[in-house]
């Protein structure tokens, strides 16, 4: 027999107050982080610095903090302090379980593959039990990502808070995303009708603008999108909301920076398998790419070329590079955590060590057009800041203290408890 | 192109190729002999014997059937594809002044390894150093046996991937123990060379899990052959893929089994069947052999040889309550299931794996993806390895695959975190005599002591630290990749033309001087 609907949400909701349970609720007080290896991302890294936060805000970085004598003080003598990570390939909060239809919200149906209007932070879940372990793990920020069709809908910007939807949520839109690689994904029969279809796409949104009066009165040819997507894309069109292209083989990213001089776009290229081919190109026209370094499998014909030195490749040339997984594992949902070793493994395949962590930080940030909130240690900024136990991109290292907003929160995840109540078999359920 | 390593034999290699039973037709089922000097197997519990064969006809009319006729008398020939392997030319070589990673015993600093004739000569402090040796410094750097990765589906889900590829699930027939894994991998996957390149020198690779009961592994080294026999490690037992929970049951919703119940009445029945084809050939076999042999059955030929204990059953099962039941299911029929794959909630059970010395064959950090996923913990391996099972990291990922340590040092890291006492040293069991173990393969592979296979992974530093790389790696005493020497980097059939060749300067794990922006190093 089934359990009626109404029961199992009411489980999810008891479940999520609970969750608000462990916070230390630092915001109403001052919070001093000092001795550490601080990597401000904005600057030169200092040692033996102090960052010190208040009501949910960096308040001051530097070696010599005058500490306010109510502060909190946490040692961090040989640890390493940085910003709060910022993962910019997931799906957390919008996908729960893959293999459970209900529990999907990442893919609208759209119409006739463009989902341009479609914001899919409004079917985010602040509940979804990978979040906790995302933080856990550094991760204070996250941009979720819609997926499939020809244009998929709006990326968002989370933090990996506990609260509300609304609470949580940074920006609703920070990206217009679609992909150039994949005609049968675009419900077309080659990649030239699917650029064809974009191009069509564009013009009539461009069009739309010009007679808007007319639309509403019927009184224009029909256009190649509905309303809302046409609606949707005119920032796109302003140059104030990026592109994020989802295109791998070098000729198809080409055909993504034709379409971005033609309209005068701003653009991301995501996954980039064949990106450093173009890394010069890339580097000139502004263009940032998306990438990872766990992936060097010649997996479709149109990522023959994927190999783990991308991302090193193109920060070298120039390109603005934002590590996001790319390898196996669920990087987009049960393992955004795993976002550091991303940057590990980009540094052991030619990544300065700074740059990897600038495109774990500070590059994702400016790219969404936050970077005065997030992404660096400063004053003035939120207080979205990682305590180390060591070199973050290591394995053996531990997020000792996790802040989001200035709040350090300590209920333990999912998979936490899971763990606790197992550690000595036969386990410790409720056994009355 | 890099030349592939010439195949011409020494003598010493072609004796060290016969002692480990790369020659002739070497019968699958038989587990070799420990080499001489071997010890007690090393693992986290006590040695375990391996399955023996049945007390009835162990090895029915295989090799020995004289002249034609094997196919006309309709006798199941247990080695009808047998193993053309043979190591690849080595010369003596010591790696020296490096840090030691056994997986038999304490990490040796300052330690030595002599490889020679194939074969894992000397290790310890130090070595001598034959007439005539490589000898290659090691400073800085840890040396490991090769990796196993006893859940592997390179070849049968060959990239670039596609229907035409797609090889690995049988999905016609929930028990399809008919089929051979080996008859579906094709050996220029471009992914076989990357996975070398991790580090990893076996693979089991296995049918899908589509099915109840999916048909046979095969056993491969990885190395370039034209041949999947080429590559087919020599006297290797077979294992026996076998598929718990939610796959099967949405694979053949329509027709069944449809559901938890319907899957063990599947397997029930599939055994019931292999029980009786099993006493009607052993009895054939044990008397004299006169008149019409039984009829021969594909299917429960490879099932008969699971109830005779030659064959090694893998078993694809998430969910603790699962594990218990294919367990109850095991015993029933008197089998043993070597390894639980995926178990990502082998926590819950572990005691139970080690009382009936069952292996988990796991992630450190899967879970979530489906609802028997979803309890996955990255305190599992540690969990496991402390309840005295043996744990194994497996990948069933062509990616990471190439990153088995990395996995392992995450789970190790989780494990300490949660309070669990485990070392590197028990970590590199995981990768290495653990999965040896689960192919029955720990009397040649799986760990640097002498007379065993001279199968070595050179790392630039501690293989679990991010930044480490495997440098080089040797299968049977032969360097067969070296990321400082484009000469010595495999590269598949299909990579000539498509796939741009490796640029020697990049990613060597020493922070490499990448040439930037030049738009490309084809």
């Amino acid at each position: 027999m089934r359990t009626p609907r109404s029961f199992r949400t009411l489980a999810v909701a008891a479940a999520a107050l609970g969750a608000v349970a462990g916070t230390r609720w630092a915001q109403a007080q001052t919070v001093a982080v000092v001795g550490g290896t601080v990597y401000p991302v904005i600057g030169p890294r200092i040692d033996r610095g102090t960052v010190l936060m208040r009501n949910g805000r960096i308040v001051a970085v530097g070696a010599d903090v005058a500490i306010p004598a109510d502060a909190q003080r946490i040692d961090a003598t040989g640890r390493v302090v940085t910003p709060g990570f910022i993962n910019a390939g997931t799906q957390l909060g919008v996908v729960e379980v893959g293999a459970v239809r209900d529990t999907r919200d990442a893919n609208a149906r759209g119409q006739n593959n463009v989902a341009a209007s479609f914001l899919v932070w409004e079917g985010f879940n602040p509940a979804s039990a990978h979040i906790a372990p995302a933080r856990q793990e550094g991760v204070t920020t996250v941009a979720v990502i819609p997926g499939g069709g020809l244009i998929s809908g709006q990326a968002a910007l989370v933090d990996t808070d506990t609260g509300s939807a609304a609470s949580v949520l940074r920006r609703a839109s920070v990206a217009m995303v679609a992909q150039v690689g994949s005609a049968q994904g675009a419900g077309v029969g080659a990649r030239g009708e699917l650029i064809g279809r974009l191009r069509e796409i564009l013009t009539d949104a461009r069009a739309y603008r010009a007679n808007r009066a007319a639309f509403e009165r019927n009184a224009t040819r029909p256009y190649a999108a509905g309303r809302a997507d046409l609606d949707a894309l005119q920032p796109v069109l302003a140059g104030t909301l990026p592109m994020l292209i989802a295109a791998d083989r070098a000729s198809d990213i080409e055909a993504a920076l034709r379409l971005k001089r033609e309209f005068g776009l701003r653009m991301m290229i995501a996954g980039g398998a064949e990106a450093w081919q173009l890394a010069r190109r890339l580097a000139a026209e502004g263009v940032a790419v998306l990438t990872g370094a766990e992936n060097n499998i010649p997996g479709g014909f149109a990522s023959l070329g994927q190999r783990q030195e991308n991302a090193a490749i193109l920060a070298r040339a120039g390109v603005l590079v934002v590590l996001v997984g790319n390898g196996a594992g669920d990087p987009e949902l049960f393992n955004v955590r795993n976002l550091r070793f991303e940057a590990g493994n980009a540094v052991a395949y030619g990544m300065d060590f700074g740059a990897a962590l600038r495109a774990v930080t500070l590059t994702p940030a400016e790219l969404f057009g936050v970077d005065d909130r997030v992404g660096a240690l400063a004053a003035g900024r939120d207080a979205n800041v990682v305590v180390w136990s060591g070199d973050p991109f290591e394995f053996a290292t531990r997020a000792e203290h996790v802040f989001v907003r200035g709040r350090e929160i300590t209920t333990p995840s999912r998979q936490d408890e899971l763990t606790r109540r197992y550690r000595t078999l036969p386990g410790s359920g409720y056994r009355p | 192109m890099p030349p592939r390593p010439p195949r011409c034999l020494t003598a010493a290699v072609v004796l060290a190729a016969l002692a480990a039973g790369a020659a002739g037709p070497a019968p699958a089922q038989t587990p070799s002999a420990p080499a001489p000097g071997q010890g007690t197997t090393p693992g986290p519990t006590s040695a375990q014997p391996a399955p023996q064969p049945g007390s009835a006809a162990a090895s029915p009319a295989q090799g020995s059937a004289r002249g034609p006729g094997r196919g006309a008398l309709s006798s199941p020939n247990a080695d009808p594809f047998p193993s053309t392997y043979r190591p690849f030319t080595s010369v003596p070589t010591v790696i020296r002044n490096v840090t030691v990673m056994t997986a038999a015993g304490p990490t040796i600093r300052n330690g030595a390894v002599l490889l020679r004739d194939g074969r894992i000569a000397a290790v310890g402090a130090s070595v001598d150093v034959p007439a005539g040796a490589t000898v290659i410094d090691g400073q800085g750097k840890y040396v490991t046996p090769g990796i196993v990765d006893d859940h592997s589906h390179l070849g049968v889900y060959a990239a670039p991937g596609g229907d035409a590829l797609s090889d690995g699930n049988e999905a016609t027939n929930p028990v399809t123990s008919y089929v051979w894994a080996e008859h579906s991998v094709w050996p220029q996957d471009p992914q076989f060379p990357r996975n070398l390149a991790g580090g990893v020198t076996t693979l089991q690779v296995l049918p899908g899990s589509a099915n109840l009961i999916g048909g046979r592994s095969v056993v491969l080294k990885v190395v370039p052959s034209r041949t999947v026999q080429g590559m087919k490690f020599p006297g290797a037992r077979y294992g026996l893929k076998m598929a718990c929970g939610e796959n099967p049951k949405r694979v053949y919703a329509n027709r069944g089994p449809s559901t938890r119940m319907g899957n063990m009445a599947g397997y029930r029945t599939a055994w019931i069947n292999a029980e009786a084809y099993r006493r009607r050939w052993d009895a054939f076999l044990a008397g004299n052999r006169q008149g019409d042999p039984p009829a021969r059955d594909l299917g429960n030929e490879t099932l008969a040889d699971v109830l005779r204990g030659n064959i090694l059953v893998h078993n694809h099962c998430y969910r603790a309550d699962e594990m218990a039941q294919m367990l109850d299911l095991a015993r029933e029929f008197g089998y043993r299931i070597r390894s639980f794959h995926h178990g990502v909630e082998a926590y819950k059970i572990a005691d139970l794996m080690a009382r009936d010395s069952v292996s988990g064959s796991l992630w450190a950090d899967w879970g979530g993806f489906k609802m028997e996923a979803l309890d996955g913990i990255r305190a599992n391996i540690a969990l496991v390895h402390a309840a005295g099972a043996r744990a194994i990291v497996h990948s069933d990922d062509p990616s990471g695959s190439q990153r088995l340590n990395q996995e392992a040092a995450k789970a190790l890291a989780a494990g300490r975190a949660a309070g669990v006492a485990v070392s590197e040293d028990d970590a590199i069991r995981w990768l290495t005599i653990n999965p040896a173990w689960a192919l029955g393969l720990d009397d040649r592979i799986g760990s640097l002591e002498p007379g065993k296979n001279a199968d070595v992974v050179l790392w630039s530093g501690n293989p679990f630290s991010v930044y480490s790389r495997a440098e080089k790696v040797w299968v049977d005493g032969a360097l067969l990749y070296d990321r400082l020497d484009p000469n010595r980097q495999w590269r598949t059939d299909f990579e000539l033309g498509y796939v741009p060749a490796p640029n020697a300067a990049a990613g060597t794990g020493q922070r490499p001087a990448v040439p930037a922006g030049n738009g490309g190093t084809r």
